[in-house]
């Protein structure tokens, strides 16, 4: 059992807990993730790890209500346990000087991008950030990127905020006319494939976080699997981060639609039950 | 000598055309009158041959005599002296490989029910409600046990029964190990491992689900808290694949993630429960092993149309249990024998659409001693079908062995530990079941939990033993 310390509501569907659970927060680093159950119906999903402080021992989740799990857990209030938190799962990102490093957020993305533009900054890297969502609603963090961040841009497709457009095209400015020695991206796939696509132009490094669909989230299962440089790799132990440029992106967005039709179903019957009014379906 | 010795009787199990509808188990059990005339069969060889066959040594004789004089508690007690879970072992042992092929009426007709018998005592405790036993006074010493599955659950109940403080670490949210998340509810209930569970809780047992040792702990932070011997018994939970092209389409699963999603997350009440398991009209299931029976049987309940079990060998071959192999077929399931998969066909989005196999042939025997499959040329052709189980074994997870400085594998990548007492190259961590010998049984795990937990107390009490570990 896990207690939910804090809840913030960032967007009407992107919403923060700040959760009490020292058996992760002791070893969690950058890049990781954890594995939660709300319940005993209820499914096991894995988010990334958005924060955790040691000192607290806590651990701080961000997730976006996209499905019935989401919703469920967007509903649980200060004071709330989440049946199991396990964690942290999954490989660390390499914390080192590289020089300049950008980190690229899309959508609830943004989260986990945070612990790891801060490793870089801490570690003395360049750190630029560019952050960007569908549209101004979906947005957040962003004074907490600026602060580890030495330079901030913000996007949205939509132009309600910042700059009209896509995450990629800052990059790209970004590419042109400065020195990067590393990438870091973090969102959805198809944004995660062209930010890869992008750099592999400009053969910049380039590290991505996936979030393919996990059961035990141990190795156990290889229903995470996914094709990394033409080898067949676990998600789960093997990543989540990996080659940006040896990801077989295609095949991943694939995998992530298997269960399209029954996520709807679980959900209809779920907003049924609890006579909500249907919030925009979508997966990535 | 009497001449009209009954026969050996036959489980009595639910119809299939029945069965199949639902995820209830098969096998009814015996009554207590067929029990104890089975009972009477047994000629109580001054040698017994059975023990011999039986990896935790029961006394099976001893227990047979007391059925068989209607004593039903003190034949499931001389059961327990050596055997904590028989209600378990009862279901899932491959006791005509094991004691029952040791019988000596077996030799002229049917061995003796023993597999039946034990579940039969079992189920009659069980019903009764099992108290627990009155314990030695506590011991000062701290045992870590890393996983709930067979092997753990026995070496915690040894240890508690010794008085030992001792806490298992299970890395899923429910304890049990492949008992829960690899067997299936029909062929053995979770009723019945939740309640071994709850005994080896009776005895004095912490139970920590949910942590990952390896990640959430390391054995040196257990240490730090105070713990003093480890037991490894995580099992062997990587899955293999075919390593053939197409196999990451959708609709292909390995049979851990089939039956966990079935088992463990009771997919099989979705949407009553969140998990979901998308099951198509036509079902491959790759291998030859009890856990493709359970997938190719569970794929049936879970509404296919059509089962098959492609498999390289023939079916004399089969490492599944006859019994298993007899009920899958029952149930509708088509094994297509001498055929390998070559590669995965697939639609325009991804999801699978047939395999393309090519036709083997049996030639030399290899290192199993089983003949070899070698493909036939130009043999290829392909089933059409929506959804795959691999089901072809598994190798052991690196996900905590990466985690322990110092600690020697074998060439498989297993831990390498003493046969006789799971001792490992480091001090006071011992290891057993799966993750020391590959895939085997539940009762070949649970024999190595028990000759650990004797091995630990021996570490314990005298400063003699496992003198590599005292220099």
């Amino acid at each position: 059992m896990a207690k939910i310390l804090k809840k913030e509501v960032l967007t009407p569907q992107i919403k923060l807990m700040v959760i009490d659970a020292p058996w992760v927060a002791r070893k969690a680093r950058p890049g990781q993730f954890v594995v939660l159950r709300i319940n005993e119906q209820g499914e096991r999903i894995p988010l990334t790890i958005a924060d955790f402080d040691l000192q607290e021992e806590t651990v701080t989740i961000i997730f976006q209500e996209v499905g019935k799990t989401t919703m469920v857990l967007g509903d649980l209030e200060e004071g709330d346990e989440i049946l199991d938190f396990i964690g942290p799962l999954g490989k660390e990102i390499e914390e080192k000087y590289f020089g300049h490093v950008v980190c690229v957020g899309g959508g609830v993305g943004i989260a986990p991008t945070y612990p790891k533009a801060r490793a870089f900054k801490e570690k003395g890297n360049r750190v630029t950030s560019i952050i960007g969502a569908r549209s101004s609603n979906l947005l957040f963090w962003e004074e907490e990127m600026r602060r580890v961040s030495d330079e901030l841009f913000v996007t949205t497709d939509d132009g309600t905020y910042g700059e009209k457009g896509f995450v990629t095209q800052v990059l790209e400015r970004v590419l042109n006319k400065d020195k990067v020695d590393l990438v870091v991206a973090v969102g959805p796939v198809i944004m995660m494939k062209m930010t890869s696509l992008l750099t592999e132009k400009y053969s910049i490094p380039t590290l991505v976080s996936l979030n393919p669909i996990m059961v035990d989230g141990t190795g156990m299962c290889g229903c995470c699997r996914v094709t990394v440089g033409g080898k067949c790799k676990f998600t789960c132990v093997d990543g989540p981060v990996f080659d940006g440029h040896q990801v077989d992106f295609d095949e991943l967005m694939a995998r992530q639609r298997i269960y399209l039709e029954e996520e709807k179903r679980a959900l209809d019957a779920w907003l049924m039950e609890t006579e909500k009014e249907g919030a925009p379906y979508h997966v990535y | 000598m009497s001449t009209e010795r009954p026969s050996r009787p036959k489980m009595p199990q639910r119809p299939p055309e029945e069965r199949i509808k639902d995820f209830n188990e098969v096998p009814l059990g015996l009554s207590e009158e067929v029990a104890v005339a089975e009972a009477r069969r047994c000629i109580q060889c001054k040698k017994p041959t059975c023990i011999e066959g039986c990896p935790v040594e029961i006394d099976i004789p001893g227990f047979i005599k007391l059925l068989s004089q209607g004593e039903l508690d003190g034949a499931i007690a001389k059961i327990k002296e050596k055997n904590s879970l028989p209600a378990i072992c009862g279901r899932v042992c491959p006791q005509e490989d094991q004691c029952e092929s040791k019988c000596i009426l077996g030799r002229r007709g049917q061995p003796v029910a023993i597999g039946y018998l034990e579940r039969f005592l079992a189920d009659y405790e069980r019903e009764k409600g099992v108290k627990a036993p009155s314990l030695p006074p506590p011991r000062d010493k701290k045992v870590a046990v890393i996983g709930s599955g067979p092997a753990g659950l026995t070496c915690a109940g040894d240890l508690a029964r010794m008085g030992y403080k001792v806490t298992i670490f299970e890395a899923l949210h429910a304890p049990g190990g492949v008992l829960v998340y690899g067997i299936p509810e029909f062929r053995l209930p979770k009723a019945i491992v939740a309640q071994e569970v709850d005994y080896v809780q009776s005895l004095g047992v912490e139970l920590k689900v949910s942590r990952v040792i390896g990640k959430t702990f390391t054995l040196d932070d257990l240490k730090d808290e105070g713990y003093q011997a480890f037991f490894i018994g995580t099992g062997a939970g990587l899955p293999y694949f075919l390593e053939v092209p197409g196999e990451n389409l959708n609709g292909i699963y390995s049979a851990n993630e089939f039956l966990t999603r079935s088992n463990l997350m009771k997919a099989y009440l979705f949407p009553r429960y969140d998990t979901p398991l998308k099951v198509g009209q036509s079902v491959a299931v790759i291998g030859g092993g009890n856990v493709a029976m359970d997938s190719a049987r569970t794929a049936l309940r879970l509404g296919a149309k059509e089962v098959c079990l492609v498999y390289r060998r023939t079916k004399k071959e089969m490492p599944a249990r006859i019994e298993e192999v007899e009920r899958a077929e029952e149930e509708g399931v088509n094994c297509i024998i001498l055929t390998n998969p070559v590669r995965f066909l697939g639609n325009e989005n991804g999801w699978v659409t047939g395999i393309e196999c090519i036709q083997m042939e049996l030639g030399e025997p290899d290192e199993s001693g089983r003949r070899r499959p070698v493909p036939v040329p130009g043999s290829e052709f392909v089933i059409p079908i929506d959804t795959v189980v691999v089901a072809i074994g598994q190798g052991p997870n690196p996900l905590l062995l990466e985690t322990i400085p110092g600690l020697q594998l074998n060439r498989r990548g297993y831990i390498a530990a003493d046969a006789e007492t799971g001792a490992t190259s480091l001090a006071g961590v011992f290891a057993g079941g799966d993750i020391v010998t590959g895939a085997a049984t539940v009762i070949s795990a649970m024999g190595a939990g028990k000759r650990s937990a004797q091995a630990i107390d021996r570490f314990f009490t005298d400063s003699n033993s496992f003198p590599e570990w005292r220099q």
